[in-house]
């Protein structure tokens, strides 16, 4: 919403400053977003011309002597047909910048003779098109002074933005009554026009229509006869152009500046080109309208608008039509004000795209009371503006009366605010603000004016009272301490969340933080792109699908590095993952990914040795950090081969807690996905479901199980078994471990060898058993018993024999 | 005696030429080993006169005392000087840079960081951290939170919808964290301190909106809370946060369908330069929107807004981690750039606490 300072000052009675004045607006919550003083007009000069001598050297130009008030002429040479000894302009000296011609004057030479600056045209001024001599003011106008401050071109324009509860602030004189309850200075009295009707309006309004009474409560409507169109004067047009509005004609200007000055949107007909009655009612979606925009609509049966025998003529509240547009033409003008339903008006101009004036009015709620008032004063000013005579109003339904009464105990204002407000002043605010106050006492009835739609009940009178009389006078008030030791505050989730981020970034991970949506395809590729997790409106294709994984956007933020550049690198993300839309779907993972040579000991080539491209156990060692940084026993878990469909089947690994549990994967990944990703290059990665980890139990003492040390002498023997080269590692370790789970304390693989003496499908696991005896010291009759429980129990649960 | 000068003489010179182990070996095998010249002249103590023995014996073993100790003087010097011959051949350059610690390269993303560092701030004034669901019903993200069907208020939020389902209800994107708001009314009884941090989704992409972002909701509730307390906690919350003794802040009067009163809050600062600076210059920047928690929406939670009373607020966490740390681009921090994260992200081990300061 924007205004000038004149145009405030139409309504505010005020010797408050600029500053004063939009300080004061802000802190009642009318934020100014900006305010343009228009000091670019302060250099010009009011300058009377003394002499004008036709130009030596050329014949279409003058050489001006002027008088700029400080009794030294200045020299202008000047082209202008109206330029004569006499006449009264505007002159700008070297030095200042003509906003119409976007140049900054210097002391120039035409064809000979110095020229020190010019008297300036309409154009250069920004006040019109004019531009056919220079401007030419009344011989009394005061030479010397600013010519801003003679033609108000310096008015200040003031932007605010005004939040969607304050429609009572769209019109300059809802701003003056906030600035007055703020003590910034006294509202004028609006003067209401008696305009005395020649006869009754003869345009009917029909409201019968299905839907049309409920839409449209009131309508009021005058027919002025015998007017007579052309440009609004000039200072009603300055304030619309100063506001962003292009003045068009009078009768047009005229609803635009009643919808600025009371927010009251008006609208006008040419009635010449209105047959028969006005009747609002619903569109049937065939008919087309074309709109005052230019642009043809085809209203639905959801959309309301003002009909006559030949169809629409407005999309009501919302915008006119260009077949009964006012033009230069007209001369029987049709003024409405009427009354809209903000919801239909809102969802109209959303689903019809338009975006005016009056639908931002309606749609946040108009005065109703003050429709009447609105018609009057819009006819007034035609009466004024275009001449003519004016009908007697016509009233169509019935403006419906405020009456929202609200019981206000004052001691509401200290419980929410913590600020104590002096009842008198209290009650001074409110009815300073409009709102009715009656009885007395400790809680009175407060009547909410008809203007304010936005307060129902004892927290909008608290925010009244509270606005107006100062926010900077509440006193911060500590909030109460409850515990004098804070207690743990994260949930379980959470503490796995903040340790799951920094043990990944311990291994040389960088965190990252991708879109919660991902493009359909690299959806469908990780088990997503169920229907139900397709937004409706992605902002692109590219993020059109909830992702069921974090690893298709990890993958893809790879590549893009690697385009970069940056080939290797190991990328993490802690965040949440949609297998549905219910709040149970939504799912915590750790995923992370390596790229190139990205390992934990550093990438690319190095003095000390190269780094190798990552492989499954890379991402594997990754994983396990995840899980254990869930607080998880991982000597607890079982790995099974294989993988979610995204991996290489043959280079991955899936974690489970018992039968039931699925931890999280990890591995290579197909090359088909990563051709659906369109990404490239050696990539590893993994996800860990965070919450499918158990909650630990609650354990009665912190104190740890007591350590005990043997003091024999733990025996290391080390055993090669040859076994099918498709035999997994973990059974041989189970096996080796349960020869004698009592006496084995460790069991570590430490070769894995292939070669032809072996065959080819054939290797070679060779492990080391660490037996640590707790009594006494093993004989080797004992070692070599368990030893051979141990090649007995890895031949049956592996096939695997001695190495030779 | 003569000859026992001669022998010391030869013996403790053979000593001292001795250049190697080998060497020293083989002079105290000549001298003291078994037929060593030393140990034949003390095999002949015992076919001399008991008077000659007297002066003899003491002389011998002075004299093997002394070869003795100077052959052992002798080794000593050799293996120092053994070992410093072969340190010197194993000199490596100590200048090659070895690889960084895995620990020094790793990477917290600022926007981890800063709700680490918020955490820690909030956990101190009593607060716990809530969560909820990123998919919301259109209740729990509008209407419980007084946004009336069909206002401009819910138009304004750019909403991401789900597709209907079978009842024709379209699930929704939370426009923001306010929604946790409803759930822990729901569970939970006053008094209530939590904030919620949390990801956040508009239908909005230029230079300065992301669709995705992330946003700080706080909520008290209980018998007392009012808009005196709300300012202190704000304050406290933004000087402890940006790590400033002063900070000037400005409540002004706003609107939000949820809270009532509402109010937006701008920090003074000086936007001159490339960094904003907080507590000095004469800039007004709006930092969060705050207010008493609405009667509707503490009835949407199931109390009684007559017993029970609060405030809410909320910042955006994305907005405060660049104001802090200066990022110049909100887009850049869902890139995955690596080389944005290694800047401007933080070390596993910089954990934000009140007792070690929140940033390093």
């Amino acid at each position: 919403m924007k205004f000038t300072l004149s145009w405030l000052k139409d309504h505010l009675e005020t010797d408050k400053s600029l500053d004063e004045i939009v300080e004061a607006l802000t802190m009642v919550g009318l934020e100014v977003e900006s305010v343009d003083t228009r000091a670019q007009f302060n250099p010009f000069i009011i300058a009377k011309v003394l002499s004008a001598e036709k130009h030596p050297d050329a014949d279409k130009l003058q050489v001006l002597s002027v008088d700029i008030g400080d009794g030294k002429p200045q020299q202008v040479v000047c082209g202008a047909p109206n330029a004569r000894a006499g006449l009264v302009g505007a002159f700008a000296g070297p030095g200042t910048y003509v906003p119409g011609i976007d140049v900054t004057l210097s002391v120039g030479n035409i064809r000979g003779v110095e020229s020190h600056g010019m008297m300036c045209s309409e154009r250069e001024l920004e006040l019109s098109e004019d531009h056919d001599g220079i401007i030419d003011l009344p011989t009394d106008a005061p030479v010397g002074t600013r010519f801003a401050d003679y033609a108000q071109l310096n008015d200040p324009v003031i932007e605010i933005g005004i939040t969607p509860n304050r429609s009572d602030a769209l019109g300059v004189r809802g701003i003056a009554r906030d600035l007055e309850a703020a003590g910034i200075g006294m509202m004028k009295p609006l003067a209401l026009p008696d305009i005395k009707g020649n006869g009754a309006c003869p345009v009917e309004i029909d409201l019968s229509a299905d839907g049309a009474s409920e839409f449209c409560p009131a309508f009021g409507l005058r027919l002025v006869k015998g007017v007579k169109n052309g440009p609004s004067p000039k200072w009603m047009q300055q304030r619309l152009k100063a506001i962003g509005l292009r003045p068009i004609s009078a009768l047009v200007d005229i609803t635009n500046y009643v919808t600025f000055d009371l927010g009251r949107p008006l609208h006008v007909f040419d009635a010449d080109k209105v047959h028969g009655a006005l009747r609002v009612r619903r569109g049937n979606g065939t008919e087309e309208f074309l709109a005052l925009d230019g642009k043809p609509y085809k209203p639905t049966n959801d959309h309301f608008v003002i009909a006559d025998d030949n169809g629409p003529e407005s999309l009501a509240g919302i915008m006119g039509g260009e077949v009964s547009g006012c033009s230069d033409e007209t001369v029987n003008v049709l003024v409405e004000s009427a009354l809209w339903e903000p919801l239909t008006i809102a969802r109209t101009g959303r689903v019809l795209g338009i975006n005016t004036d009056a639908r931002y009015r309606f749609e946040r709620g108009v005065d109703p009371s003050f429709m009447e008032a609105g018609l009057d004063i819009g006819t007034n000013w035609v009466l004024e503006l275009c001449g003519g005579h004016a009908s007697e109003a016509k009233i169509a339904g019935a403006v419906p009366k405020p009456s929202l009464i609200i019981d206000f105990p004052f001691s509401e204002i200290k419980r929410l605010t913590g600020i104590e407000v002096v009842t008198d002043r209290a009650i001074e605010i409110l009815q300073r603000l409009g709102f009715g106050v009656s009885g007395a006492g400790d809680t009175v009835q407060v009547a909410v004016p008809s203007w304010r739609p936005d307060v129902f009940g004892k927290a909008d009178l608290v925010e009244e009272v509270m606005r107006v009389n100062g926010i900077n006078k509440i006193e911060p008030q500590p909030l109460p301490a409850l515990d004098s030791v804070s207690k743990k505050i994260l949930t379980t989730g959470q503490i796995r969340t903040r340790n799951a981020r920094r043990s990944l970034a311990s291994r040389g991970m960088l965190e990252a933080v991708t879109w919660s949506f991902i493009p359909e395809a690299h959806a469908k590729g990780f088990g997503g792109g169920a229907p139900e997790l397709k937004l409706a409106n992605p902002i692109s294709a590219e993020m059109s699908d909830m992702r069921p994984s974090l690893l298709p956007g990890l993958l893809v933020a790879a590549q893009r590095n690697a385009d970069y550049g940056v080939n290797d690198v190991a990328l993490f993300e802690v965040n949440h993952i949609y297998h549905g839309d219910k709040p149970e779907d939504q799912k915590r993972v750790a995923g992370g990914i390596r790229r190139g040579t990205a390992k934990l000991d550093g990438s690319g080539r190095n003095w000390s040795g190269n780094s190798a491209p990552v492989t499954v156990y890379d991402a594997k060692a990754d994983a396990i950090v995840a899980l254990e940084a869930c607080g998880l026993d991982t000597s607890k878990i079982q790995i099974e081969t294989g993988g979610p469909d995204w991996f290489h089947p043959g280079r991955s690994g899936t974690f489970k807690l018992g039968p039931k549990i699925t931890l999280g994967s990890f591995g290579e990944f197909h090359p088909m996905t990563l051709e659906t990703l369109d990404v490239s290059g050696a990539l590893c990665g993994f996800e860990i479901y965070l919450d499918a980890v158990p909650e630990p139990k609650r354990k009665a003492t912190k104190t740890k199980t007591p350590l005990v040390l043997s003091s024999f002498q733990a025996v290391k023997r080390d055993f090669a078994f040859v076994m099918d080269k498709g035999q997994d590692a973990a059974t041989l370790l189970r096996a080796a471990s349960g020869a004698d789970k009592k006496l084995i304390s460790n069991v570590s693989v430490f070769d894995i060898f292939e070669g032809p003496s072996l065959g080819d499908d054939k290797k070679s696991v060779a492990i080391q058993v660490t037996l640590q005896p707790s009594d006494k010291t093993l004989t080797d009759e004992e070692i070599e018993a368990v030893s051979a429980k141990i090649i007995d129990n890895v031949a049956k649960s592996t096939g695997g024999v001695l190495r030779g | 005696m003569s000859d026992l000068k001669t022998l010391e003489t030869e013996i403790l010179g053979a000593i001292e030429a001795a250049s190697d182990e080998a060497a020293l070996e083989a002079v105290r095998v000549g001298a003291i080993g078994k037929k060593g010249s030393l140990s034949e002249q003390m095999k002949s103590l015992g076919k001399m006169s008991p008077e000659e023995r007297q002066t003899m014996g003491p002389a011998l073993n002075g004299l093997k005392v002394a070869v003795t100790d100077a052959i052992a003087a002798r080794k000593d010097i050799l293996k120092r000087a053994g070992i410093e011959a072969r340190l010197k051949t194993e000199t490596l350059d100590v200048t090659l840079p070895v690889r960084p610690s895995p620990s020094e390269v790793g990477r917290i993303h600022p926007i981890s960081q800063v709700v680490d560092e918020i955490t820690a701030i909030f956990s101190d004034m009593g607060f716990s951290i809530a969560e909820g669901p990123d998919i919301e019903t259109d209740y729990y993200n509008f209407t419980a939170l007084n946004f009336p069907e069909g206002h401009p208020a819910r138009e304004m939020h750019d909403t991401f919808f789900l597709p209907p389902d079978a009842n024709g209800e379209r699930k929704v994107l939370r426009t923001h964290t306010s929604p946790v708001q409803i759930h822990t009314m729901e569970a939970q009884k006053p008094p209530i301190r939590i904030v919620i941090p949390g990801k956040t989704y508009r239908q909005d992409s230029d230079p300065t909106h992301t669709p995705m972002f992330h946003q700080l909701e706080g909520l008290v509730v209980d018998k007392t809370a009012n808009v005196a307390n709300m300012k202190w906690v704000l304050e406290e919350f933004c000087k402890t946060f940006f790590e400033v003794d002063q900070l000037n802040m400005r409540f002004r009067p706003s609107f939000f369908p949820f809270t009532e009163p509402s109010l937006e809050v701008d920090i003074q600062c000086d936007r001159s330069g490339n960094e904003v600076k907080f507590g000095e210059g004469t800039d007004w920047m709006e930092i969060l929107g705050c207010g008493m928690v609405h009667p509707n929406v503490l009835r949407a939670g199931g109390l009684d807004p007559d017993e029970y009373q609060g405030f809410a607020w909320g910042i955006g966490i994305d907005r405060i981690a660049m104001l802090k740390y200066g990022m110049p681009d909100l887009r850049a921090f869902f890139d995955a750039d690596a080389r944005w994260i290694s800047h401007y992200g933080f070390r596993p081990l910089d954990m934000p606490t009140l007792f070690g300061g929140l940033s390093s």
